[in-house]
């Protein structure tokens, strides 16, 4: 297993998609998710990453913040209309879980952008973030 | 994953009985032929068992023949929860807030058609958006996209996309009462207000469809329904709210697990997250889930009336003289406040319907005018290979299933192991010498929605025909397909 990366997996969701990310930081674990959030969408090797944005988000837990965070590059996706293909994170912690996130992407461009499928949001279903030895994995269940 | 022990109660009848799982209030009723059970995946028994343990639910968690495994409830799933004491739950709709099938009838044969198919779905495809990071084609702002939250298909047909008797063909008029855009976020409103007239992607369509006369079940109901005729061309579209009810699911899903606590509620999947109806959480949760039920029967008009345009540009011909009328229009992934017998006594509840289609036969007031003598039109959109199905509700449905049936076919295959027994661009070719043209935006969504990837659709609806729940009108084939 390479030190970050995700799985598709074929046989835990029917008519959803499910993967699983993982890394050998939070920060990590966070990039390998939002890959593979993208390529749900779209090849990201053909989005450049001309378009940057910066955001910032705080949650509760580990959990609330990857869930927060993979909603949060949905709703760019559809109100920039993005497709989003690098990504850099800060993660820290004092009373609660604080994102620092610049983010690379790329107008969809129907004629330049092989679509795939649509997501339309992150479910809580079997959703679990965890460290397992020294690695940050996640299990993500996403409606499309 | 071990089976549960399943009771045999009828021909398409099973129950999982409450001590199967500690925590069920009711038992579990599954509604599938002997074929459909052997197929249906284990995943759905446990889901459903699940749903049986929420509070409030009343008689029994409802699996539907086209069930599969989903998030939360089943796919197919259906609860009905008392008002005073049950609970409302996001998971129980799904994020694509009613997403729902309307069918179209026309005054056209497939001798009409056949010539000009081509030009036709080239000519919706190019007018009617989908696919990933499509912008409609109605522009509003977003004071205008709040008055589409509260009024639904009445604000398309004001707006001029289609006609007033469209509405006395959609499920409650094509407005669902109590929206309150005040309890949609802000990010919901930006996600969404220019998304009004786009298919999505998925398994979301738009066909042009014909009548089956080898499968033409009953001739006098079909009549009610406008069709007249073998060979008869129809029109089908399947899609929902798009991201403006995705988010509005994924805000609530978040405000219902800090509620769980608030109430003392536990659940045995996260995605289950559920708040009492009558707490401000779930009222809150209810206004906004009817502010994006508008927006899909908003969006569904807006559409018809897109395609009453290409038929009248690909025919020479007005709409009017065409015949191109609503049949009707129904939400499959919804809950609603309806009055039903629970036990000998009459109770209001709030029935959740996820993937599931209302089936209220004869004489209802839910059901619209034109129609209440004969029941409500049920639409079971099919894979695009399989072809599709008009039914209608039966009085067996109100007292055994809180008035639900089947809405699909429902998948048998994963997205990933459909994609490798089929490329898009194969399956486009095979369509089209089997005489079905398809247009796709995305070619590896094209091979995720395979006819292969589905149950058989005539197994389905027959599961449903034998139960009493719905019966049969008449089948539909598919000629022309557009996929986001």
């Amino acid at each position: 297993m390479q030190k970050s990366g995700y799985e598709f997996l074929g046989d835990v969701a029917i008519a959803d998609v499910a993967f699983k990310a993982w890394g050998s930081s939070l920060e990590e674990l966070f990039e390998s998710a939002a890959i593979a959030l993208f390529e749900v969408m779209v090849n990201t090797k053909s989005v450049k990453f001309g378009v940057v944005k910066n955001f910032e988000l705080k949650s509760e837990s580990i959990d609330e913040l990857l869930y927060d965070f993979l909603s949060y590059l949905i709703f760019l996706k559809d109100t920039e209309k993005l497709f989003l293909s690098r990504f850099e994170i800060k993660i820290d912690k004092n009373e609660v879980y604080r994102l620092l996130a610049r983010v690379y992407g790329e107008q969809i461009d129907i004629k330049k952008h092989e679509l795939r499928v649509d997501v339309k949001a992150i479910t809580y279903h079997l959703f679990e973030v965890k460290k397992i030895d020294d690695k940050w994995v996640a299990m993500i269940v996403v409606d499309v | 994953m071990a089976s549960p022990p399943l009771k045999r109660i009828s021909d398409v009848v099973w129950e999982i009985p409450q001590s199967y799982k500690e925590g069920m209030r009711v038992p579990a009723r599954i509604y599938a032929t002997d074929a459909l059970m052997r197929s249906m995946d284990r995943g759905v028994f446990e889901q459903i068992t699940n749903v049986a343990c929420l509070p409030g639910i009343q008689k029994y968690a409802y699996v539907m023949p086209d069930a599969h495994w989903g998030y939360g409830f089943p796919i197919g799933g259906v609860a009905a929860f008392s008002l005073k004491e049950g609970v409302i739950s996001p998971g129980g709709i799904g994020f694509d807030i009613n997403c729902g099938v309307r069918l179209i009838r026309t005054d056209l044969t497939l001798k009409d058609v056949k010539p000009k198919l081509k030009e036709l779905i080239d000519t919706i495809f190019q007018i009617v958006p989908a696919g990933v990071g499509a912008r409609g084609f109605v522009r509003v702002t977003h004071s205008e996209f709040k008055e589409v939250l509260e009024r639904g298909a009445e604000w398309s047909v004001e707006k001029g996309f289609g006609w007033k008797e469209d509405l006395e063909r959609t499920e409650d008029n094509g407005k669902i009462k109590g929206a309150d855009p005040s309890k949609v976020s802000s990010m919901a409103i930006q996600r969404g207000f220019d998304q009004v007239g786009t298919l999505g992607s998925g398994n979301h369509y738009l066909e042009v469809q014909v009548v089956d006369p080898n499968r033409y079940f009953d001739r006098e109901l079909a009549k009610h329904f406008g069709i007249t005729m073998d060979d008869q061309i129809l029109v089908m579209i399947h899609c929902g709210s798009r991201g403006f009810g995705h988010q509005i699911g994924t805000d609530y899903l978040r405000i219902f697990e800090r509620a769980m606590k608030k109430y003392g509620i536990t659940v045995r999947d996260r995605e289950l997250a559920c708040a009492p109806f009558e707490s401000p959480e779930g009222q809150d949760y209810y206004k906004a889930m009817a502010c994006a039920a508008n927006m899909a029967f908003a969006n569904r008009q807006v559409i018809t009336h897109r395609i009453r345009e290409a038929f009248s540009k690909v025919f020479h011909a007005d709409p009017e003289k065409l015949g191109i009328h609503l049949v009707y229009d129904v939400a499959h992934n919804i809950a609603k406040i309806e009055r039903h017998k629970v036990n000998g006594e009459v109770m209001d509840v709030i029935v959740h319907r996820k993937g599931a289609t209302r089936s209220f036969g004869p004489g209802e007031n839910e059901v619209p005018q034109v129609y209440r003598h004969i029941g409500q039109p049920v639409i079971i959109g099919g894979s695009m290979e399989t072809g599709s199905y008009l039914l209608v509700g039966t009085t067996k449905a109100m007292t055994e299933t809180f008035g639900s049936t089947a809405h699909g076919s429902g998948r048998t295959m994963s997205r990933e192991a459909a994609k490798k027994r089929v490329s898009g661009h194969e399956l486009q070719r095979d369509l089209e010498r089997r005489g079905i043209y398809v247009r796709a935006v995305s070619m590896s969504g094209l091979a995720e929605e395979a006819g292969l990837a589905y149950k058989d659709i005539s197994e389905v609806v027959e599961a449903t025909y034998i139960a009493g729940i719905s019966k049969k009108v008449v089948a539909l084939r598919p000629l022309g397909n557009i996929k986001g």
